[in-house]
């Protein structure tokens, strides 16, 4: 996972290059001061998760099953919020102010750089509701901790990317 | 040790019929299975590789040749380059150090068997993506079939506009995806590596195979990544109407060739650290010696795969970069000499005083000495600015960078094969045939890529599909294509003695070349599960502790 992790994480810096490489390099508008509003409470939505996410697996390992998975769904639902943050965004974006992926520069990669990261939020999800079912119909126990840790991991990368993606994105980028 | 096998139940040693046989190297994750599966796939690709090679030289034989169309020139040179990098060369080495690494390091299988298997048929499938191009590549427009946008495809020709219908998909496409397989692989051997050696087998004590290809995994990880990014840009720019590499909306089409290049130039050391790898194994084994500066050799390695992250826009001296940057590049890239020439230092020390056996993987690997020093001195010449501005895009740079693939890699490849073919097998490969195919295309090689650099120096551009009479280009390139052929006739002799000698070679037993590292323990071909009981080892050199019990290399390490 830590392989997978490094690789990932070159993806992002190419995407992260490109978003500033090309900041202010829009021939038309419209430009990121105009549009964009900082997203906080999402961003405190999935930042938390990571805490949530933390505090699972460390319960798993100590066999506290519930306690586990009621922070599992937690984890699940303060994810899906942030997706949800993200989609409602979007559509402002698109259906207010006409910005699309093809309209300039700053739409072609704020799309690519949010989209690349919410993509890995949507497979992360995916991956914790698998854990979720199992964990519901009572398959996930102390000899998985070591797999949902793994998850975990997956996770805490994924809010990690998400902080430089904001810093890029809503603070240095407006 | 591990030299004795677990006796099979007499039901399971029965013939099976071939669909059966057929299915389990289908559905195989045998670590073993897998690499020779890689192996064999890259030969394939390597013969469709060298055929367009062939049409190249043909066209280029002598001046206003019309062998072939100007469009079909562009796709050969496009699909040549793109199918020997990532469908030769990767797989082949990707090959080798899946079969190597678990048995050397005293393991039973990779870490993730089952990615393993996933990666192969990712990167095997992205080959017959790009191949299916010729077939289905011309898209809605009828236009082009296979790529030609030369295998790094420079913005904007990868763009909708130039590039219609669908060829450039299956390019952007079948790497994207062969990339995926090339990072799944990287991920399991760097966790084999880390996770799964043998009791005894610390870090310091691991063969330098293993240590290498543990530097290759890393460097997969950082520099396929940034490709598999701007295909997905490209992709983006291609069917969603970004603007990435547009330069009428301000996209850059500069940025693509730094994109392109961040991986372009780690991956020659991707390729080529792995060819180190086989001679650091090859030529203690036939100098009698152990390796001379183990620790610097690791160093060394380590070195390369740092400095060689930051040489990339060494390609690009000629868009007109300021000073500060190209002096930084011109630096770095000269720097990478440094480490390199520590390690042919330390082979020559490895062989000097020794008892040196001229078999085959020897003399392939004398071979790349010599010419991998060659190809590290033009690589020297071009990062001096100045000179790189006279030559860029000539036949001085294509001489240059096959001189290294071929005259190196290559040649460590086939050293390779030599070497751990009776392994695999069980069978020894023909030296009389070997030493036909070592002379031969070495004469082919030399007469091709010696001769290259020459119109190179006169002017002549690469990627040219004919020129004009009387530049004094034609006997050069008349030689060139000669020695191509000669070339290929060496392949042939090779192809032919892995075929002959599968069913006729001598037996080679668990140890035909009195080697030292733990896959000469078990015997050859490996049993599924490699050793019988897992190996326990003491030092560096654990067979030679073995037949030398009273004197054994863990006393001095």
């Amino acid at each position: 996972m830590a392989g997978l992790i490094i690789a990932e994480s070159a993806i992002f810096t190419i995407f992260v290059v490109a978003y500033l490489f090309y900041l202010g390099k829009s021939l038309t508008g419209p430009t990121p001061r105009e549009v964009l509003e900082t997203p906080i409470f999402y961003t405190i939505c999935l930042l938390s998760s990571s805490l949530t996410i933390h505090f699972a697996a460390k319960s798993l390992e100590r066999d506290y099953r519930r306690l586990f998975l009621c922070l599992w769904l937690l984890t699940i639902a303060l994810g899906g919020l942030f997706l949800y943050g993200t989609a409602q965004e979007w559509h402002r974006l698109i259906y207010e102010h006409g910005l699309t992926i093809s309209t300039n520069l700053f739409g072609t990669t704020y799309y690519s750089l949010v989209g690349l990261h919410a993509f890995h939020v949507t497979a992360g999800l995916i991956m914790l509701s698998l854990v979720a079912i199992f964990g519901l119909i009572g398959r996930v126990g102390v000899s998985q901790s070591d797999r949902v840790a793994v998850l975990s991991m997956y996770w805490h990368f994924v809010d990690a990317v998400w902080v430089v993606v904001f810093t890029v994105v809503y603070v240095v980028g407006r | 040790m591990a030299s004795d096998a677990i006796t099979v139940p007499l039901g399971q040693t029965e013939a099976r019929p071939w669909v059966d046989t057929l299915h389990q190297w289908l559905t195989t994750v045998d670590h073993k299975r897998l690499g020779i599966l890689y192996m064999l796939s890259a030969l394939f690709f390597l013969a469709i590789g060298g055929v367009e090679a062939l049409i190249i030289r043909i066209q280029l034989m002598h001046s206003h040749n019309d062998f072939v169309s100007p469009e079909v020139f562009n796709r050969m040179f496009t699909m040549h380059g793109t199918t020997m990098i990532f469908f030769v060369a990767m797989p082949v080495l990707f090959g080798f150090a899946n079969y190597l690494v678990p048995l050397m390091i005293g393991a039973r299988d990779m870490a993730f068997p089952r990615l393993n298997a996933f990666s192969f048929w990712l990167s095997f499938l992205g080959g017959l993506l790009l191949y299916f191009s010729f077939l289905g590549g011309s898209g809605l427009y009828g236009a082009g079939s296979a790529p030609d946008v030369g295998w790094w495809a420079y913005a904007p020709l990868g763009a909708r506009a130039f590039s219609p219908g669908h060829s450039s998909d299956y390019w952007t496409l079948s790497l994207l995806v062969s990339g995926f397989g090339s990072i799944g692989t990287a991920i399991n051997i760097i966790a084999t590596i880390l996770c799964m050696r043998c009791p005894g087998m610390k870090l310091s004590r691991m063969p330098l195979l293993a240590w290498l290809n543990l530097v290759m995994g890393g460097m997969v990880l950082i520099a396929i990544t940034p490709l598999s990014a701007a295909q997905i840009m490209l992709l983006i720019d291609r069917y969603l109407g970004g603007h990435f590499f547009d330069t009428q909306a301000g996209g850059s089409a500069v940025l693509w060739m730094h994109f392109f290049w961040i991986f372009g130039h780690p991956e020659v050391y991707i390729l080529v650290i792995p060819a180190f790898a086989f001679l650091s194994e090859i030529i203690p084994v036939f100098s009698r010696k152990p390796i001379f500066g183990y620790p610097v050799m690791v160093a060394a390695t380590v070195a390369i795969g740092l400095v060689s992250t930051s040489v990339w826009a060494h390609h690009m001296f000629t868009i007109g970069m300021n000073s500060y940057a190209s002096s930084f590049f011109a630096i770095t890239t000269m720097a990478v000499g440094v480490p390199t020439g520590i390690k042919i230092f330390n082979w020559i020390g490895t062989m000097w005083g020794g008892k040196i056996q001229f078999k085959v993987p020897m003399l392939f690997c004398i071979g790349f000495l010599f010419q991998f020093l060659i190809a590290g001195l033009t690589g020297i010449i071009q990062s001096c600015v100045p000179f790189d501005w006279q030559l860029s895009l000539s036949y001085f740079v294509v001489a240059h960078f096959h001189y290294v693939i071929v005259g190196g890699i290559l040649f460590a490849i086939f050293g390779a094969f030599y070497y751990w073919y009776p392994k695999m097998s069980g069978r020894m490969l023909s030296e009389r045939l070997g030493k036909w195919h070592f002379w031969l295309f070495l004469i082919g090689f030399h007469m091709t890529f010696d001769v290259m650099h020459i119109p190179g120096l006169l002017g002549m551009p690469r990627r040219i599909y004919t020129y004009e009479p009387g530049r004094g280009w034609d006997t050069l390139n008349l030689i060139i294509s000669i020695g191509a052929f000669i070339q290929a006739l060496a392949i042939l002799v090779f192809v032919a003695n892995l075929v002959i000698s599968y069913f006729k070679g001598a037996r080679a037993g668990n140890d035909p070349w009195d080697a030292w590292t733990l896959e000469w323990s078990t015997s050859s071909p490996p049993p599924t599960y490699n050793f019988a009981t897992v190996p326990t080892v003491g030092s560096r050199r654990p067979l030679w502790d073995l037949k030398h019990p009273e004197d054994p290399d863990s006393r001095y390490e």
